[in-house]
């Protein structure tokens, strides 16, 4: 243990317990397995660098519940935050 | 025309019959005329935690086969005169009701009652279908863990696909202890992940042990637990109760909770 990690806060394990069910409940609620999710992950990540270059820190990619547009209760929609580092690819396209 | 409320949880253990037993004795104390119904086919337990085991002559399933009418199968309480209890069958299974008989009965209850109060079993099979089926409102019990939070996203889910018309969550054995020194998820968390409207917060006390060991709900006394069960009843009944401290003793800091 480094100097520096004496002095960083520790997660607790309340806070682990959120976070692990944060994470569970999002793969529980959409029916959806990790796996599945990752992989879809991948594909549109795959997909969107061919014409942008994607700030992959800063990606967020999960199925969450959302009112229904129509009424009716929730559906499932799949949420993305992709952040673009560089429109560079795009550019080239057009030309 | 009498309101019909399901205590539910999905996981076992977290608290459902204790809940149901103070919420009814609770709103009997209120003077509302309330019927316990223990949905607990084959694993009867309300009766015991009501302290009325030895007057069971008749019980739910008794009733839905027809073998007695709905008033010889109600055992009156001993303390509170407009409260009773409809007590599960021991030797028979889940399938031993349906949905629809359920519906029925809850039905024809709520022309004499003004609460219906069902304790459901844990799980999310036959039972629970059985319990939810004639249900106006869910009180969802939980525990601050992840297995029991887990189970209880699962049950709210269940609960708005069979469009029931309210769900308000409890949180059941909170130790503040714990939470302040960051072992526990807090109740703001775990309304945070459920993201459902919480209705109480009760503290994880010894004296539940104690009021079980008797056969005697708790609820209305002078304990943590006691009071935190009758401000749940009171918010049943549309009142605005603040949260108790859960603390147990007066801090410049108050921390809103109970």
């Amino acid at each position: 243990m480094s100097f520096a990690d004496f002095f960083k806060k520790k997660s607790t394990s309340g806070q682990d317990a959120k976070n692990r069910l944060k994470f569970v409940l999002v793969s529980d609620r959409s029916n959806c397995s990790p796996e599945i999710m990752e992989q879809i992950k991948n594909d549109i990540i795959n997909v969107l660098s061919k014409y942008v270059e994607i700030d992959l820190a800063g990606l967020d990619i999960k199925i969450t519940q959302t009112e229904s547009e129509g009424g009716g209760g929730t559906v499932p929609a799949l949420f993305a935050n992709i952040p673009i580092k560089d429109l560079k690819h795009g550019k080239a396209i057009k030309q | 025309m009498g309101e019909v409320i399901v205590v539910t949880s999905g996981k076992g253990g977290v608290g459902k019959t204790t809940t149901s037993a103070n919420v009814g004795t609770g709103l009997a104390k209120l003077d509302k005329k309330v019927v316990l119904i223990d949905t607990d086919i084959g694993l009867r337990n309300l009766d015991v935690v009501m302290g009325l085991e030895n007057r069971i002559v008749y019980n739910l399933v008794d009733v839905v086969e027809g073998n007695c009418r709905i008033k010889q199968a109600l055992i009156k309480d001993k303390r509170y005169p407009t409260l009773y209890l409809l007590p599960s069958a021991q030797t028979r299974d889940k399938t031993s009701v349906t949905p629809e008989q359920m519906k029925k009965l809850t039905e024809q209850l709520k022309e004499e009652f003004d609460y219906i109060i069902l304790d459901c079993p844990a799980g999310i099979e036959q039972g629970f279908k059985n319990a939810i089926a004639g249900a106006d409102r869910a009180l969802v019990v939980t525990t601050p863990e992840v297995s029991a939070v887990r189970d209880a996203d699962r049950i709210i889910g269940l609960l708005e696909a069979n469009e029931m018309k309210q769900t308000h969550l409890i949180i059941n054995r909170l130790r503040m202890d714990m939470v302040k020194r960051g072992d526990m998820m807090s109740a703001e968390d775990v309304v945070e992940i459920l993201a459902v409207d919480l209705i109480g917060v009760v503290p994880d006390d010894e004296n539940i042990v104690v009021s079980t060991n008797q056969g005697e709900p708790l609820v209305g006394n002078d304990t943590l637990a006691g009071k935190a069960y009758m401000n749940i009843c009171r918010r049943i009944l549309g009142e605005e109760v603040p949260y108790l401290d859960l603390n147990g003793k007066k801090s410049l800091f108050k921390r809103i909770f109970g």
